[in-house]
């Protein structure tokens, strides 16, 4: 990087205005060009009262709330603040008796028809409504005419209440739906005063995105069916965290009340989430909370596992590891530290293999590519998209390219074999088929109107396994291909869990890959198996091998939360603390390192992984010398991978850095033949809403998971000649089940779509993960 | 009040007169049609614009008429189309019809009648200013409008008028047809051009939206009214000076306005702008032949419900922008409602005001919630149950929707429907404010107030008068 600074300071230092000089209640402030005035003068300390108004969406001047006054050529002009620009020289006035008493109509004229819910609302406590009525109201209303009245509370969604009596009529949560999120199922309504908003008819608020509507009214009109009376604002303590529910990592605020979570909140960083969260983010904290949570170690006693206490269970773990070959899986569910003490476990214990995905991800080397940051990949001008559906499985990514596509900043060039969320934001879409990935791309990259696109600025190529049914060679392949193609673009790699990068940094990772390491266990050739919040069974894609692996190990070991199908054939079951429950940081996908913050006490006697690590070591005479959560992080800092977290770097809203070690892509030799004309070619692809157990221990979010059907082209199902909405055999190398089949153009010709851990049949019987890629073969029953 | 029935235009021939240059076919059965447009002179101006004058020529002569706009502000156009940005393409052009003040009802008659004079005009204009595409937006409800509009427009384009290389020159140019859903605030221009866009009918905050820059699909767009652009091909013919002369000094060219309530001829009238006064106008046989059963005036409105009320006092001015907007009114899109004697001003209040309330869009507060408000206070009052308070409460939500109740009006709402409100009120309660508290008194209009019956067929779709 210092050779960057050195240019930099070559350059001769011109001195040029680029601010703009404004008045705001006599005070001279100077304005970033292009802010607008609401925001210049509450940088100046005039804080302008606003309701429509939201920094990251386009403001509509609706509420009226935000007069201000501007000197024009005829005097001063009474303007909305939140839809003028700043310019040189203007001059501004947010105090005198005209904008007050233009401020105090307004509100009049909003509490005319709002409901007197305040005591029982809520928002009360925290509603800028109530607050400016105290402040500026008039008081008594001289409104003596009935008020209107609505049906109070419907449900707009399976997860969001829509009160219209309180509703403001904002266009916040509307402007969000469209403007945000792309799902434009909210809307205005009636016209006049019977103006309101609602869903379509039969077409729910089903958006992934919908929390961040309750976030955002600034009202109590919208509220959440986890949060709704659980508490009020101000019996809530809150933090600053980070969301590990996947590798955004988006900042959030969680809050608590009596020692419970209640409440996440989304947390602004420009560099990251802009302040929105996925439903799944806001909401899992539900999982936290549930009563299935592990809360004392557990031992096996036969066929059973029994309530065992912390020093039998620790000590039966040691002896375990003592002797034999063992093999770690998973770490990439907590915080760098814990990854950091079990790596460190590792090393002393000489344990070699581990990997912290399960052969679901990338080889670690992507890592090691020239990387983008989500803000690069978000402003590049060709977005290069060879990934999983964004929108399903890292949605606040997929919110800001998105953002990057509609804004036109960005051209999306997307290869895939079923339609994403970005298909249709995207300036090319190009069909591929598992294991032709490579040539796919190397013949769109060769047309002229894709090089000339690639010709008009940097490029960032978005990178993930788009498929758990075909061997992470294909997606190195493409990758290869593109950065031969355009060798100065920047990766930004898709990883799936939470902490992948934080964990694979802190030397989680290593040569034996997942699958490797659940073969060896599956012949007979591993003694211990550990695992830190993994569940093979449920999470590898080859279900049968992880199943044969775990039968096989003699010492199967689970950190975990909550009891597994992979934890229930443990011989010791250790309960971890949860997210909320522990301190540390996490490593997003972009290696950006962000704070994460214990809030409530842990459940039961559960202990943060690392405690486990150094508790472990102690009773095999090891020393760590990890006493706390900063001695690990005084350990990490000397590393050259978390060096930039030295200055507490980590603590600020938008993290710092990691100092990624440069590596090279594997050469892989990826090729795959095309599948047979009677078989369709396997694409097996998560969703939001799942079976892993952050979903399926959240009341509120379990019944979102939706039934596994087999997703078919239509031309397909007909020359197959099944119909949509039959049973038919699917059957591939490995099994062979019976699944519902569906039409849906949305997946391209000779291919057939299962979703990963869903409900329903389980998609993973049929995949052999070392096969480079699975054919089905599809029949009528 | 001066005795304002005597007037002596009792014989005919005593107004100001002019060509026939809009309504000149409304009397032909024919008019409206390919053939009989062509028969008497259609289409001439425009093979005459495309093939003999520059677009800069055809604009030079638009600006030499001083032609006001006649959809309500009465911007001229010449100026207006002079706004767009050079060299940015595409511009588009707008055709505001979708006329939906109460009292106006001259842009269906045009439409109706003489479908192809508009054609022609919007040809003209899109030549004039180099406008990619026309969007011609026709109120839901005018069902023979948009039918013969239809026709006239696939006549055209079967004769070349319209379409690709029309006339055989390189110019080309088509015409959308699009039919609004039924809301008055969709002929405010921003709103329209929301409603064109697919979006709910919400005018845009100008600026920055003001459409010559950022307009439909935030492209540079002039919107038109109907009448507007009828005027184009008289002026291509006979020149922007002789449209100029045909009006008074500070109101150029003929100028439609339609004339109802408690007149005994109401109707659309074409008359020289600017000269004619609103006297001759209700009085002349010609025009409205007086007010009914020979009444006094009690008060008129001069230019559309959003307008101020005028009084006997004003009858003698001229129908002429700056001056009606002098008086502290103004001329709007040329809606005249006359209301005599017997009105109850109370109940005639309550009305145009109920008007507004029920077409606001609701985008904004003050408008959304202050122009109920305001209906149902003076609801309130009408049935008997208004309160001392309620006229300086009447006056206070008025204050939060248009501050200081000036005119012209300044507002706190997004655009001027707001105001509208407040216009009836500001003036109703100021020049009766006894009849308001005799309502709230004793629960009644003031003695000699009724409701009096117009003849029957005047009061619906009151018809042309040419
Ligand atoms: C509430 C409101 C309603 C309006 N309705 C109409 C209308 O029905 N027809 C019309 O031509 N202009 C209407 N206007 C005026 C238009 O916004 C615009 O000024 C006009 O169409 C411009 O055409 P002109 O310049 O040819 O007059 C309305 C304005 C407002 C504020
Ligand atoms: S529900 Fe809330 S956010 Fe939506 S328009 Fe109403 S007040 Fe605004
Ligand atoms: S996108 Fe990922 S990190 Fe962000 S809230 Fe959703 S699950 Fe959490
Ligand atoms: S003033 Fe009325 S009609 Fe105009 S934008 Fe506001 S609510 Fe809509
Ligand atoms: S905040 Fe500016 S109008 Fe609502």
């Amino acid at each position: 990087m210092s050779d960057v600074n050195d240019t930099e300071v070559q350059e001769t230092p011109v001195v040029v205005k680029t601010t703009l000089s404004i008045t705001v209640d006599g005070r001279a402030h100077e304005a970033e060009p292009g802010q607008l005035l609401i925001d210049a003068c509450e940088d100046a300390g005039s804080y302008v009262p606003r309701f429509c108004y939201h920094p990251r969406m386009e403001p509509v001047g609706m509420c009226r709330q935000c007069l201000v006054e501007v000197e024009g050529p005829r005097g001063p002009m009474m303007v909305v603040s939140c839809m003028t620009p700043v310019a040189e020289g203007q001059v501004a006035r947010t105090e005198t008796p005209s904008v007050k008493r233009a401020q105090e109509g307004v509100l009049e004229l909003l509490l005319a028809n709002h409901p007197l819910d305040c005591p029982v609302c809520d928002k009360g406590g925290e509603c800028p409504l109530q607050d400016q009525a105290f402040s500026h109201g008039p008081g008594e209303s001289r409104f003596v005419e009935e008020k209107r009245h609505y049906e109070k509370p419907i449900p707009i969604s399976d997860l969001v209440f829509l009160d219209r009596e309180r509703c403001i009529l904002c266009d916040r949560c509307t402007r969000f739906a469209d403007e945000v999120a792309g799902d434009p199922l909210i809307s205005f309504t009636q016209r006049g005063n019977n103006t309101q908003v609602n869903t379509f008819p039969d077409e729910p608020f089903a958006s992934y995105f919908s929390g961040n509507t309750v976030q955002i009214c600034p009202v109590g009109a919208l509220t959440a069916k986890p949060y709704r009376f659980k508490a009020r604002p101000w019996d809530l303590e809150q933090r600053e965290s980070t969301c590990t529910t996947c590798s955004v990592g988006c900042r959030t605020v969680i809050q608590s009340s009596r020692d419970e979570l209640l409440r996440y909140q989304g947390s602004d960083s420009d560099a990251v989430n802009w302040g929105w969260l996925c439903d799944k983010g806001r909401f899992n904290f539900e999982n936290v909370n549930s009563e299935d949570r592990l809360e004392q170690p557990l031992m096996r006693d036969g066929s059973n596992l029994v309530p065992s206490t912390w020093s039998q269970a620790s000590a039966a773990v040691a002896e375990a590891l003592k002797t034999g070959t063992t093999a770690i899986l998973g770490g990439a569910r907590g915080t760098n530290e814990d990854a950091f003490a079990w790596a460190r476990l590792a090393d002393a214990l000489g344990i070699q293999m581990r990997d912290p995905q399960l052969s679901d991800g990338l080889p670690t080397e992507v890592f090691g590519l020239p990387s983008a940051s989500i803000e690069e990949a978000a402003n590049a001008t060709t977005i290069i998209v060879i990934a999983p559906d964004l929108k399903e499985e890292l949605p606040v990514l997929y919110l800001r390219l998105r953002d990057a596509a509609e804004k036109r900043r960005s051209r999306i060039l997307e290869f895939t074999a079923v339609s994403t969320g970005l298909t249709k934001y995207s300036w090319k879409s190009v069909p591929t088929e598992p294991g032709l990935q490579a040539s796919t791309v190397r013949n769109t990259l060769g047309e002229a109107t894709v090089r000339e696109q690639l010709g008009k600025g940097n490029v960032v190529v978005v990178v993930g396994r788009a498929s758990l049914a075909e061997s992470a060679d294909h997606t190195v392949a493409a990758l290869s291909a593109v950065l031969a193609e355009v060798p100065g673009a920047k990766v930004l790699p898709v990883v799936r869990r939470g902490n992948v990068r934080g964990a694979v940094a802190a030397g989680l990772g290593s040569n034996t890959n997942a699958t490797e390491i659940l073969t060896a266990a599956a012949a007979g050739k591993l003694d211990t198996l550990v695992l830190l919040g993994a569940d093979p069974i449920a999470d590898f894609p080859d279900t049968d091998l992880a199943r044969r692996a775990i039968s096989a190990v003699r010492n199967v070991i689970s950190l975990d939360t909550f009891l597994t199908e992979s934890t229930a054939r443990a011989s010791v079951v250790l309960p971890a603390s949860a997210y909320g429950e522990k301190e540390g940081t996490t490593t997003n996908l972009e290696g950006r390192v962000t704070s994460v913050a214990q809030k409530v006490t842990a459940r039961g006697t559960s202990r943060a992984d690392w405690m486990v690590a150094v508790d472990i070591a102690r009773r095999l005479n090891v020393d760590l010398g990890f006493d706390s959560v900063e001695s690990i992080q005084r350990a990490m800092i000397a590393t050259t991978v978390f060096a930039p977290m030295a200055d507490g770097g980590a603590n600020t809203r938008e993290g710092v850095l990691i100092d990624q070690p440069a590596m090279s892509l594997p050469t892989v030799s990826a090729t795959a033949g095309t599948h047979s004309s009677y078989d369709l070619r396997l694409v097996v692809s998560r969703r939001m809403y799942d079976q892993g157990a952050s979903t399926a221990h959240s009341p509120s979010l379990v019944g979102l998971a939706q039934r596994n059907v087999l997703r078919v082209n239509s031309a397909d199902l007909a020359r197959i000649g099944v119909a949509s909405g039959t049973s038919v055999r699917a059957t591939s190398s490995k099994a062979s089940v019976s699944v519902t089949v569906e039409a849906d153009d949305s997946v391209g010709r000779g291919v057939a779509h299962l979703t990963f851990n869903a409900p329903g049949i389980n998609a993973g019987d049929l995949i052999d993960v070392n096969a480079s890629v699975n054919d089905i073969k599809v029949e009528t029953l | 009040m001066s005795d304002n029935t005597t007037a002596n235009y009792s014989l005919g021939g005593q107004v100001p007169t002019g060509p026939k240059i809009l309504t000149s076919r409304w009397e032909s059965a024919d008019g409206h049609t390919y053939d009989g447009y062509v028969r008497t002179g259609g289409y001439t101006a425009l093979r005459k614009a495309l093939t003999t004058m520059s677009p800069a020529q055809v604009h030079d002569e638009v600006k030499a008429s001083e032609m006001q706009g006649r959809g309500g502000a009465g911007f001229p156009a010449g100026t207006k189309w002079g706004f767009l940005p050079a060299d940015v393409h595409p511009r588009y052009l707008v055709i505001n019809g979708d006329e939906s003040e109460p009292g106006t009802y001259k842009d269906r008659l045009l439409m109706e009648k003489d479908p192809h004079q508009l054609i022609e005009g919007i040809i003209i204009a899109c030549y004039a200013f180099g406008a990619a595409q026309a969007f011609l937006y026709v109120r839901g409800e005018m069902a023979l409008a948009q039918e013969r509009l239809a026709q006239a427009l696939n006549d055209a384009y079967a004769n070349n008028l319209v379409g690709k290389r029309i006339c055989g020159t390189d110019f080309s140019v088509d015409i959308t047809l699009t039919w609004g859903a039924g809301a008055y605030i969709v002929g405010e221009e921003t709103a329209l051009i929301e409603s064109l866009e697919g979006e709910r009918g919400m005018p845009r905050l100008k600026p920055p939206f003001f459409p010559a820059s950022k307009g439909l699909y935030m492209q540079p767009t002039i919107v038109n009214n109907v009448e507007t652009l009828s005027n184009l091909p008289y002026i291509v013919n006979q020149g922007g000076t002789s449209f100029k002369d045909l009006g008074g000094a500070t109101s150029s060219g003929m100028r439609i306005f339609a004339v109802s309530g408690h007149v005994n001829k109401p109707g659309v009238f074409e008359v020289p702008n600017g000269i004619t006064t609103f006297r001759m106008l209700f009085e002349a046989p010609e025009y409205c032949g007086g007010v009914r059963s020979d009444r006094k005036v009690k008060a008129f409105i001069p230019g559309g419900a959003s307008a101020m009320w005028f009084f006997d006092e004003h009858l003698d001015l001229p129908l002429d922008k700056p001056t009606v907007d002098q008086a502290g009114s103004m001329l709007g899109s040329g809606a005249i409602v006359v209301m005599d004697e017997t009105t109850d001003m109370v109940k005639a209040c309550w009305r145009v005001v109920r008007f507004f309330a029920r077409e606001s869009c609701g985008k904004c507060t003050p408008c959304r919630e202050g122009t109920t408000w305001l209906e149902r206070i003076l609801h309130r009052i009408l049935t008997g149950n208004g309160r001392r308070e309620d006229l300086d409460l009447l006056f206070e939500v008025s204050e939060s929707i248009s501050p200081g109740l000036a005119w012209p009006p300044r507002q706190t709402t997004i655009c001027p429907l707001g105001p509208s409100a407040v216009s009836p009120i500001a003036s109703a309660v100021n020049r009766f404010r006894h009849e308001f508290e005799h309502y709230i008194e004793h629960g009644r209009a003031i003695a000699g107030v009724e409701y009096v019956p117009m003849h029957a067929g005047s009061s619906h779709g009151a018809h042309a008068h040419v």
